[in-house]
């Protein structure tokens, strides 16, 4: 779906926020882009959508050279859900405002207040159809950014670090509706630091580090993994951190997970038990 | 932007750059003064060449000469609008020919571009708050000066965000008559404005938090003392402004029309 | 030795229908490292603001119930008296720095107060050295990474000599190794100049290790108030939503299964501890 081949790219600062970064993601697949601030991680997703193209290299969505067609067309396929939601909302109601990309890729009126009328529905927004934007809390604009972006049924949706400022059950309830859009069928890429995110999520990892990917893989093998965390300069999980320690007891090192944990751990002590 | 670039101060370490602001804005408005008084390009074009020097020494040839490259285009038009007034309508001292009147003003604006752009090449916005402190400008204003200097970085990057936040959802900058094109900034400029006064909210309690309005005797952790550097250059400015008064008092100066013919 | 002390304190913001925080009853000793937490929404920005006067000076609206910091009533000193003995951290780091250099940032409280240039220029580059940032003394704001802002915030307060830090969600915008660095920052603040700190965080499970006391609000009022361990354990902290340290949940979970451990760990050192202690025994 997503193929990145050799990209480059340097801001007009001269900070070289890509090294030559090769991946592909497939239709239908969840990915986690992990690494510390200034990894390039931003950088790298923005190029999905054409609003960066490579200075060398080549990007590809949907087997189309991003070079080759607009930012609008690609926007239809990836959709883009910003970090901050205050940088789009602007229209006098939440209505407006999910219907304004509606209306930017062509759909028609009827198409239109259907696909609002849906989008407020998923999102629990509908009671604030003629609110304000600006009148709703922190955690609402952050859904309705989220809801305008589904709205017009992008093939791919990227989300820029969507759990930062949240509390615990505002990200549960985001985590527990990324993996339902996944399992729906859509190309779910999310870009974040969060570990204990990822960790509950258990999506593939693909780990940069200094404009670079340094890892690609299962969620489980990159978060254990000692001396990708140094290199890449992110914590491991706290359960993960757990296991590292009492490895000598021959506990396996490779869990992320509070439920495999406990699980396993209550095995383990049994086993020890019996005589 | 850049005719912008002439006039942002650049860190370099230059005896121009350790000069006080305020001497250096005294020499500014002395050659503001010099130039205005005299209409002869002869003495412009001096005035012009004698602060090539200061540029050299403060090692900004690059951005001056962008300014003047960026005020060339409002020279020209000075020129062709007074040239067109003098010779269809023969509003010119009658011992220059035509085109020389046109020529001195648009001279003159260089010379302002050009003094001026070095003032702000050379001088920090640190410095030129400080600058306006220690001449007993209220503080609020000096704070909404720095303050200002401070953000534009950081607001033309949100800007940037916020448009490519908007490309994201299928806005076309490029498309449409000219009304459209106009309407396509209100999604930019909204966010913009908006974030701009929530952003102020959160500087001002930060302020608030950090005593603003304890005293109204506010001290500084810099201070500007003036050195002998400063002292020649006050000297030089006030040399230039009475030799430059004198001059044209009582020294009449051949124009250019004589000197060719 | 108390240094806070609420007594049924509400408020309501102007036009609000409803009180953000409603009879809050709270006691905090001097020395303290307090972690408020709660869902968002729940009134602990709120009852941030008024420690340091914010509110009601600066908001307006309606405050009652009392609030005294070492027995001084907040709301009959202005803030510029308050700023003093309690300092303010906010979110966004970009918004607390107002000048072109760092040295002057952390000077901008002092300059306020109209201290003597010597005395100010001790005082910042005291509060550079114990905030980590000498090598950044002549560096302009925007040019630093967020958490390097932070810890310049954390030293433009700093240098106000405060008894106590109130600090709302630092480390939001950056990323786990650079919240780790500022609670490091806090906590050596806290053990080394007795600075009584409040955090504000949803992060627990890097936060949890620095605190000896933990309150959890929701909708207004204080839910929990007590040491980690307890609060964290209990069944109410689950009900609201917060996010309690996985270290804190396994123990939780092994519990359910009977297996014992001597004490609730917040952080992955007290959990392998713990833990090897049980491994050893069978």
């Amino acid at each position: 779906m997503i193929e990145v081949k050799g990209a480059h790219f340097t801001y007009p600062t001269g900070v070289e926020a890509l090294k030559g970064v090769s991946l592909a993601i497939r239709e239908g697949e969840f990915v986690a882009i992990m690494g510390s601030n200034g990894a390039g991680k931003t950088t790298l997703v923005k190029h999905f959508n054409g609003l960066l193209k490579p200075a060398k290299g080549e990007v590809f969505v949907d087997e189309v050279n991003t070079r080759s067609v607009s930012i609008a067309s690609l926007a239809r396929k990836v959709g883009f859900v910003f970090q901050n939601p205050d940088h789009q909302l602007f229209c006098e109601t939440a209505e407006e405002e999910i219907a304004y990309a509606l209306k930017n890729f062509g759909f028609e009126e009827e198409a239109v207040k259907t696909r609002v009328t849906w989008a407020l529905n998923l999102l629990g927004l509908t009671q604030y159809r003629q609110t304000s934007p600006f009148m709703l809390s922190g955690g609402e604009r952050k859904r309705l950014a989220l809801a305008s972006v589904l709205a017009w049924d992008p093939k791919v949706v990227v989300l820029d670090e969507p759990t930062i400022g949240q509390d615990y059950e505002q990200k549960e309830k985001l985590r527990q509706f990324i993996v339902q859009l996944n399992t729906q069928g859509k190309t779910v890429i999310v870009v974040t630091h969060d570990v204990e995110f990822v960790a509950d999520c258990g999506p593939r990892v693909v780990l940069m580090a200094e404009g670079k990917i340094v890892a690609d893989g299962d969620a489980k093998e990159i978060l254990t993994n000692k001396e990708l965390a140094f290199k890449a300069s992110i914590v491991p999980p706290q359960i993960t951190q757990i296991f590292l320690g009492l490895a000598d007891f021959g506990l396996p090192t490779d869990v992320i997970n509070v439920h495999e944990a406990g699980k396993i751990l209550f095995d383990f002590l049994k086993e020890e038990v019996k005589p | 932007m850049s005719v912008f670039e002439g006039f942002r101060f650049r860190h370099v370490s230059s005896p121009i750059h350790r000069l006080d602001p305020r001497v250096k804005f005294i020499y500014v408005l002395v050659i503001f003064g010099v130039a205005i008084v005299f209409l002869e390009v002869l003495p412009l074009i001096l005035l012009f060449l004698i602060q090539i020097p200061f540029v050299l020494v403060a090692s900004v040839q690059r951005e001056w000469i962008r300014s003047l490259k960026g005020a060339s285009f409002l020279a020209i038009l000075i020129f062709v609008v007074n040239f067109a007034f003098a010779y269809f309508g023969g509003t010119y001292p009658s011992y220059m020919s035509p085109w020389e009147y046109p020529l001195a003003m648009s001279l003159r604006f260089l010379v302002l571009v050009e003094s001026f752009s070095i003032f702000f090449l050379t001088t920090s916005p640190d410095h030129l708050s400080l600058a306006l402190e220690q001449s007993h400008v209220p503080y609020e204003f000096c704070f909404a000066f720095t303050t200002a200097v401070r953000f534009v970085p950081v607001l033309a990057e949100e800007a940037q965000t916020i448009m490519d936040a908007q490309k994201a959802r299928g806005l076309e900058l490029e498309r449409g008559n000219f009304i459209k094109r106009v309407r396509n900034y209100i999604p930019i400029l909204i966010p913009l404005i908006v974030n701009a006064i929530r952003r102020s909210l959160e500087l001002a309690e930060a302020m608030e938090s950090r005593a603003w309005g304890a005293t109204e005797k506010r001290t500084n952790l810099y201070v500007l003392k003036m050195k002998s550097a400063d002292y020649t250059l006050i000297a030089v400015s006030i040399g230039m402004l009475i030799f430059g008064t004198y001059v044209r008092l009582y020294i009449p100066i051949p124009s250019l029309t004589m000197l060719l013919t | 030795m108390p240094i806070i002390e609420v007594k049924n304190l509400t408020y309501t913001y102007p036009g609000g229908t409803q009180p953000a925080i409603k009879n809050v009853l709270l006691t905090i000793e001097k020395g303290d490292f307090v972690i408020f937490t709660g869902p968002s929404g729940c009134g602990k920005t709120t009852l941030c603001r008024c420690f340091n006067g914010l509110i009601p000076h600066f908001y307006a609206g309606k405050l009652e119930g009392e609030l005294t910091f070492a027995r001084l009533d907040v709301t009959e000193h202005p803030i510029y008296e308050m700023a003093c003995h309690v300092g303010l951290v906010f979110q966004n780091p970009e918004n607390q720095l107002f000048a072109l250099s760092v040295e002057k940032d952390v000077a901008f409280g002092l300059e306020n107060l109209g201290l003597p240039r010597d005395e100010m220029r001790k005082r910042v580059d005291w509060a550079l050295q114990m905030t980590g940032i000498e090598e950044l003394r002549e560096r302009a704001p925007h040019e630093l990474s967020g958490g390097q802002q932070q810890r310049v915030a954390i030293a433009c307060v700093l240098a106000m000599q405060p008894e106590v830090m109130v600090l709302d969600e630092p480390t939001s915008f950056l990323d786990p190794l650079g919240a780790e660095k500022i609670f490091e920052v806090i906590s050596e603040l806290n053990k080394r100049l007795g600075i009584t700190v409040i955090l504000i965080e949803h992060r627990l499970d890097l936060a949890s290790k620095y605190a000896n006391h933990v309150v959890i609000m929701d909708h207004g009022t204080i839910v929990l108030d007590g040491k980690p361990q307890e609060v964290f354990d209990s069944e109410s902290a689950r009900l609201i939503g917060v996010g309690i340290p996985k270290a804190t949940r396994l123990w939780q979970m092994l519990r359910q299964n009977g297996i014992r451990l001597d004490r609730a760990p917040v952080n992955s050192e007290e959990a392998i501890q713990l833990l090897r202690g049980v491994l050893k025994r069978d």
